[in-house]
């Protein structure tokens, strides 16, 4: 099986970063993009002992920094995603440079780096990069409001209320001490919806759960447009 | 100065610092006794402490608004939280650090553990700095970092890389670390004021070294909201400068009195309780060490 000889554009990961962001750039829609699950390969052209390198690329939201407004600021919005989530980045490609973990897809990068509760140095970085990357797309401009359809009932069946489902939601985000996300997620083994905190960079899909909807609690998420009042920001 | 108040003074005729109930023997009660108990007049209450300087005056360094966020809401928090948790229990006749221990138990922290501690950082950070800090330390304390880091340039490395490297919310800690075990047969055959050294820690969330039975002796809050409204993401540039701003060495070093004074102590102690079982070895009955082998070997 020979792979492409690739051109050097590829090499910087699955799509070159965007330059400094302001509210003037276009994002694709959400469709095309689960860029970060794939990796490209580059082979040395001298012949010698190929070098399997892994990168993985920032993903954009799929909508413009200052869509969310006034919810979440664009200041956030570019600090958070610009800063934070690409910083994950950038780190995660310097890890795996030395430490080559090819061939796998985000999700199994990350199982392969929690290494069973031992994680590699690599961990927080590829969990944080995924945990980033659903975040932006478990949000959209209009959002809130009910959802719908097949969702809706297994909410309604699983926590008896959307409302019930709402206030276990706040109170586990409140409750978080120190850094996390709190999930909605499907459990796979009781085959049923669950609201579950995590700390730092875990994230569900580690015990096998499936995330429906991620919420950042880290303080870098709402410090600047809810300061200590997070409740409003999970609101 | 422990930050202890009697508002009801007259519900209880004696004060908080002579019923000082052990750390590491007290209940936990289970909730139906924390809400009987619930009913009686709350006596002892822990304070929010003011920065020992005006909230602006960390200016340009640390903003005022930064200041009044992080000291008046969640410094505050954390106060009210705790004196709500340990309300009509043993914790609330003790002093703080020796909350913050006894609520870490030994690893498995109970409920008041998070507020504990977290007022006790807190309170340690506002102390750690002042306006117009920054510069270097001297005297002993030098001396000492000289010694375990080799300058205080590398020391000064060692701690901006444990606050950058502190994932998620944490501290950063410059510590002083008494080479002691908490077990009661483990003795030092030769102590020395050597095995006494400086170290830089971190921790995540609100556990700080007095768990480990460090003496602390300077913070730095890496929580995120104690920077993200003057440095944003920029965390490195905060801890840069916290250390040439901000610090104020001459805690610093009035805390490393204290805690060689108090390690010093502990050592007297350790070696009279030695001496002392050493004399009870010796006047006890006879006691056979070694058996006589030739009276075994004898028939009758």
């Amino acid at each position: 099986m020979g792979f492409p000889l690739l051109s050097p554009s590829y090499c910087c990961g699955s799509q070159p970063s965007p330059p400094i962001f302001h509210g003037l750039l276009r994002f694709k829609p959400v469709t095309s993009l689960r860029k970060p699950s794939s990796q490209k390969r580059q082979l040395c052209q001298s012949g010698r002992a190929s070098k399997i390198l892994a990168y993985y690329g920032l993903t954009t939201p799929p909508y413009e920094l200052d869509a969310l407004e006034p919810y979440m600021s664009q200041r956030t919005l570019e600090l958070h995603w610009g800063k934070h989530h690409r910083d994950y980045v950038d780190s995660l490609n310097k890890q795996l440079a030395k430490n080559p973990l090819y061939g796998h897809t985000m999700e199994e990068l990350i199982k392969v780096t929690y290494n069973n509760g031992n994680p590699l140095p690599e961990f927080n970085n590829a969990a944080q990069v995924w945990n980033h990357d659903f975040f932006w797309e478990s949000m959209q401009p209009g959002g809130g409001k009910l959802p719908q359809g097949g969702l809706l009932q297994q909410i309604e069946k699983d926590f008896d209320s959307f409302s019930n489902f709402r206030d276990k939601f706040v109170e586990s985000a409140m409750t978080l001490f120190g850094s996390g996300w709190v999930w909605l997620v499907l459990r796979t083994e009781e085959k049923r919806l669950s609201v579950v905190r995590t700390s730092n960079a875990m994230c569900p899909l580690i015990w096998g759960d499936i995330p429906i909807i991620g919420l950042d609690m880290w303080e870098h998420a709402y410090y600047l447009d809810y300061k200590e009042e997070n409740v409003r920001a999970i609101c | 100065m422990h930050g202890v108040s009697l508002p009801f003074s007259f519900a209880c005729g004696v004060r908080s610092s002579s019923i000082r109930a052990s750390p590491r023997s007290f209940l936990w009660p289970t909730p139906n006794e924390r809400r009987k108990v619930r009913c009686a007049l709350i006596t002892a209450q822990f304070e929010l402490k003011r920065p020992p300087y005006p909230l602006d005056s960390l200016e340009p360094h640390m903003s005022r608004k930064t200041v009044e966020h992080h000291w008046g809401r969640h410094h505050r928090s954390h106060v009210d939280g705790l004196n709500a948790q340990i309300a009509g229990t043993q914790l609330e006749e003790m002093e703080l650090e020796d909350v913050v221990i006894a609520s870490y138990n030994k690893g498995s922290p109970l409920p008041p553990f998070v507020h504990a501690a977290q007022v006790w950082n807190h309170d340690f950070f506002w102390q750690s700095m002042k306006p117009g800090g920054g510069g270097k330390p001297s005297g002993k304390l030098m001396e000492l970092i000289e010694r375990d880091f080799g300058s205080f340039e590398r020391m000064l490395k060692e701690f901006r890389e444990a606050a950058s490297a502190q994932f998620g919310s944490g501290w950063a800690w410059l510590a002083y670390k008494a080479n002691r075990l908490d077990v009661g047969n483990a003795v030092n055959p030769c102590p020395s004021e050597k095995d006494n050294k400086l170290v830089i820690a971190k921790t995540p969330n609100a556990v700080n070294p007095l768990v480990w039975d460090y003496s602390p002796l300077l913070a730095i809050d890496v929580w995120e909201h104690a920077y993200y409204l003057d440095y944003e993401n920029r965390r490195a540039d905060y801890v840069s400068i916290f250390i040439e701003k901000l610090v104020s060495w001459d805690i610093v070093s009035s805390r490393l009195d204290i805690a060689m004074a108090r390690a010093a102590e502990r050592a007297r102690e350790d070696e009279r309780r030695r001496q002392e079982d050493d004399v009870e070895i010796t006047n006890s009955e006879a006691v056979e060490m070694y058996v006589d082998s030739d009276n075994n070997s004898e028939s009758e």
